[in-house]
């Protein structure tokens, strides 16, 4: 029998669920065919008028019925089916009565405008409506609704209340790498010996117009004009920003001491996770790349291994001319001379950047890329960038056989960076 | 294994009341609370006190780059990191782990009056919204309203990045990020961090999220405790950070432990009837055991919301020999940083080794008799979450 604890005397802490939903569709199977395919979710935004926008294409989830739209509404809806995927897959607990805490990475939740326009026009009777009028409106208590819809913590309040998770439901953000952080939370906690299991999630279904212009004023976004799917170009010379988009994803994490005890399916190891914060810039890297390179090498160290042993990278990569840049630079400072030969490959060239739930999606396709021996590519990769000498698996998957250690990095703005080192077996 | 002591080290408040240990202490003595009947009226708020941000924010830049919420926060981080006497030490900041219990930021007013007010007339509304926003949002403000910025402005300002973490989730944010932040401490995950958050509460658009749900004081000013059964909370403005330290490495630097973090509890019952005090009693229990006699009271961050505020009265008035103090009374309802707050001021008053006296005459905060060794810190949110924590003076 395999040992529970790994080279630190922790608990080995496996994954026996895993759920995701992206533009793609929903669920592993239909994720995992189109990945490997090659294929783009991204698509022209239908969701709302993109008329005086510069971008006008997301990775948008339309096939969710969720009505009135909002971000915190679409955002539950997401991380709920990814949910149940991943519970149903562990098999863990009881429907309702999932045994550990939840740990959740959402956008932050706030009042958009078709809710706050609602409560405005509800409001008339003034030639102008500012907020005092809002306020009078909302005092009648018709809007009642509204304090528990736009509350921060309400996605992981009626998540918690759904699947029966215990304690206080976490909510949690460190932008685009919540996702990851969601699942370093759970780790932790495991290894602490709090709990057996844990419920980690990240979701993210905030493109409306003010979400997407906000990046769009800071420049972030690709203004490509053409096909859609053309527009996520990561590592490539033409990147020119990424693309928004939805999604959440899933993973029941668990002691390995647990999962065996129960007979569970383990479909991979959370081995490391290591972080470190950037206090160069709001949106921009340290130029020396000190903080990523300080992320993935303590991501390594917390796994006990050498960059030696990793065989895949699932990068941030998410086509914005800086961030390809400074993730080249700590990949091939921490890898030296084999940062070249490590296939490296961006989801988000296909699935777009789904923010808040990239770090949680990319650590469920990292998995599957594991378990089913084969690389998701780098689409779009027309245009080599001559100083990214990097094996960005372009446009075609690709089969690999005994990949044992994958690294996936996220970075946020606010210099907030999680790199988390997964395998087949404990390290 | 043991666990580790956890010990808090630096603090750093900001609110009405003014800034650092003494101006709160001296303030919660002399049970005059300042609140502000007439900025937001008939809305009640406590607006925070003057303060010079350039004493800890020193770049005008990065001051620019924030919003009211975020240089409250920044100010009162920078704060407990002198407090810790850990300012500037790049060596700790650069393992110093972080969690910021924040919620979102300051809109813009007047773009926001001028879209509702246009829209109804708009030939096409939805591309004059996209062609408002596209033009009349400073690019900025998006990082300055981003949950995560107020630590990302943290580690800029003040150079701490061993780690950085945001909780969301109103006062369970608060609560759950102690606990996470003591938890890591215990288990030897983390050995020095910094944790709280910031609130401004001079924001209509905060006020409508609780005037939805029929949660804010207006008119008339009252203690927490005394605003009939309505109820009502008065937002405050204020900023609190705490330096959570594992004992050996304070010692180790030679650091001042002020008090002892020696337990945070958390739960979110499901608010029915008599559930808030139902779930206060079980945390409570699980502190009872610790407790002597005599020699503890109650902190809390009771907002003055009903049914939440009653049903916290409710518990209390089964514990009558605990005396029970209010800090919502003098600072207000902010609702992420308020348990970090209180747990500054329940250090406070376990390194006084006295208690501050009642503000109230409905009879919840009665005086305490002889020195205070154990402080229990209480949050109920004004809609869900509840949390304990226990503060001691030791060796």
């Amino acid at each position: 029998m395999p040992s529970t604890k790994d080279k630190q005397k922790r608990p080995v802490v496996v994954v026996t669920g895993m759920g995701v939903v992206t533009s793609l569709g929903a669920g592993k199977t239909e994720n995992w065919e189109k990945l490997t395919a090659g294929l783009s979710g991204v698509k022209t935004i239908s969701r709302f008028p993109t008329d005086n926008l510069k971008t006008k294409m997301a990775g948008t989830v339309d096939f969710l019925d969720v009505e009135p739209y909002s971000t915190a509404a679409l955002s539950e809806r997401l991380a709920d089916l990814a949910s149940e995927e991943a519970v149903g897959e562990s098999g863990i607990g009881k429907r309702g009565d999932f045994p550990g805490p939840l740990f959740l990475a959402v956008p932050p939740i706030e009042i958009e405008w078709p809710h706050r326009l609602e409560v405005a026009a509800a409001s008339r009777g003034n030639a102008s409506v500012g907020y005092a009028d809002l306020l009078r409106e909302a005092a009648t208590g018709k809007f009642a609704a509204m304090h528990d819809r736009f509350q921060l913590g309400s996605v992981a309040n009626t998540i918690a209340d759904k699947f029966g998770t215990k304690g206080s439901p976490i909510s949690l953000s460190t932008a685009c790498a919540s996702g990851a952080t969601a699942i370093q939370l759970g780790v932790e906690a495991i290894r602490r010996g709090e709990t057996d299991t844990a419920l980690c999630i990240g979701t993210d279904g905030s493109v409306n117009p003010e979400s997407l212009i906000r990046f769009s004023l800071l420049s972030a976004l690709s203004m490509w004009s053409g096909e859609p799917g053309a527009a996520a170009k990561p590592f490539s010379k033409n990147r020119d920003g990424f693309v928004m988009a939805e999604g959440a994803g899933a993973l029941v994490l668990e002691s390995m001491e647990s999962a065996l005890a129960r007979g569970a399916t383990i479909l991979g190891v959370v081995e490391g996770c290591g972080e470190m914060a950037d206090a160069f810039h709001r949106t921009r890297s340290s130029p020396d790349g000190k903080p990523i390179i300080g992320c993935i090498r303590n991501a390594l160290n917390d796994a006990g291994l050498t960059p030696d042993d990793i065989d895949y990278i699932n990068p941030h990569g998410t086509g914005t001319p800086e961030n390809d840049k400074m993730e080249c630079l700590g990949v091939t400072t921490v890898f030296g001379e084999r940062a070249s030969k490590i296939p490296i490959s961006s989801n988000k060239s296909m699935v777009g950047h789904t923010l808040s739930a990239a770090g949680a999606i990319e650590a469920v396709f990292t998995l599957l890329t594991l378990r089913n021996e084969r690389i998701p590519p780098t689409i779009n990769y027309k245009v080599p960038d001559p100083a990214i000498q990097l094996d960005v698996v372009p446009n075609t998957a690709r089969d690999a056989k005994n990949l044992r250690h994958a690294i996936s990095s996220s970075f946020g703005f606010g210099g907030q960076n999680v790199s988390l080192v997964m395998g087949l077996e404990p390290a | 294994m043991a666990e580790a002591e956890a010990w808090i080290t630096g603090i750093g408040i900001v609110s009405c009341l003014g800034e650092g240990p003494d101006a709160h202490w001296n303030a919660l003595n002399a049970s005059r609370p300042q609140a502000d009947t007439n900025t937001l009226a008939p809305y009640i708020i406590h607006p925070l006190a003057p303060v010079d941000f350039d004493k800890q924010i020193p770049k005008k830049g990065d001051q620019r780059q924030m919003e009211p919420w975020q240089r409250t926060g920044a100010y009162a981080a920078g704060l407990a990191l002198d407090s810790a006497g850990v300012k500037g030490n790049t060596a700790i900041l650069s393992n110093m782990d972080m969690i910021v219990a924040a919620g979102g930021g300051e809109r813009d007013l007047a773009v926001d009056a001028n879209i509702m007010t246009g829209m109804p007339t708009a030939a096409d509304p939805g591309a004059w919204l996209n062609e408002r926003l596209m033009s009349d949002l400073r690019p900025t403000l998006f990082l300055a309203q981003l949950s995560n910025l107020l630590a990302g402005n943290i580690s800029i300002v003040h150079g701490v990045t061993g780690s950085s973490r945001t909780f969301m989730g109103e006062e369970s944010a608060g609560i759950d990020a102690m606990r996470i932040a003591l938890s890591r401490i215990a288990a030897g995950q983390s050995s020095i961090a910094l944790v709280g958050g910031a609130f401004n509460a001079d924001r209509p658009d905060h006020l409508l999220i609780k005037e939805f749900g029929g949660y804010n004081l207006k008119d008339t000013f009252a203690p927490v405790w005394d605003r009939g059964p309505k109820g009502g909370l008065a937002l405050g403005s204020f900023g609190a950070f705490l330096v959570l330290e594992e004992r050996s490495h304070a010692d180790a630097r030679g650091a001042k432990r002020i008090a002892k973090l020696s337990a945070v509890l958390s739960d979110r019952s499901n608010r029915k009837p008599g559930q808030v005090s139902a779930t206060l009693e079980q945390l409570w229990q699980k502190l009872a055991g610790r407790l002597k006699a005599g020699s503890h009271a109650v902190i809390t961050g009771a907002s003055g919301a009903e049914p939440a505020t009653g049903e916290e009265r409710a518990f209390y008035a089964k514990h009558p020999d605990v005396p029970v103090r209010a800090s919502g009374t003098f600072i207000g309802h902010a609702d992420e940083p308020q348990f970090a707050m209180n747990l500054a001021l329940a250090a406070l008053a376990i390194g006084r080794g006295t208690l501050f006296p009642p503000c109230d005459e409905s009879g919840v905060e009665r005086p305490m008799q002889g020195s205070l060794a154990q402080a229990v810190v209480a949050s109920v949110g004004h809609a869900w979450g509840e949390g304990l924590a226990l503060v001691e003076a030791g060796p």
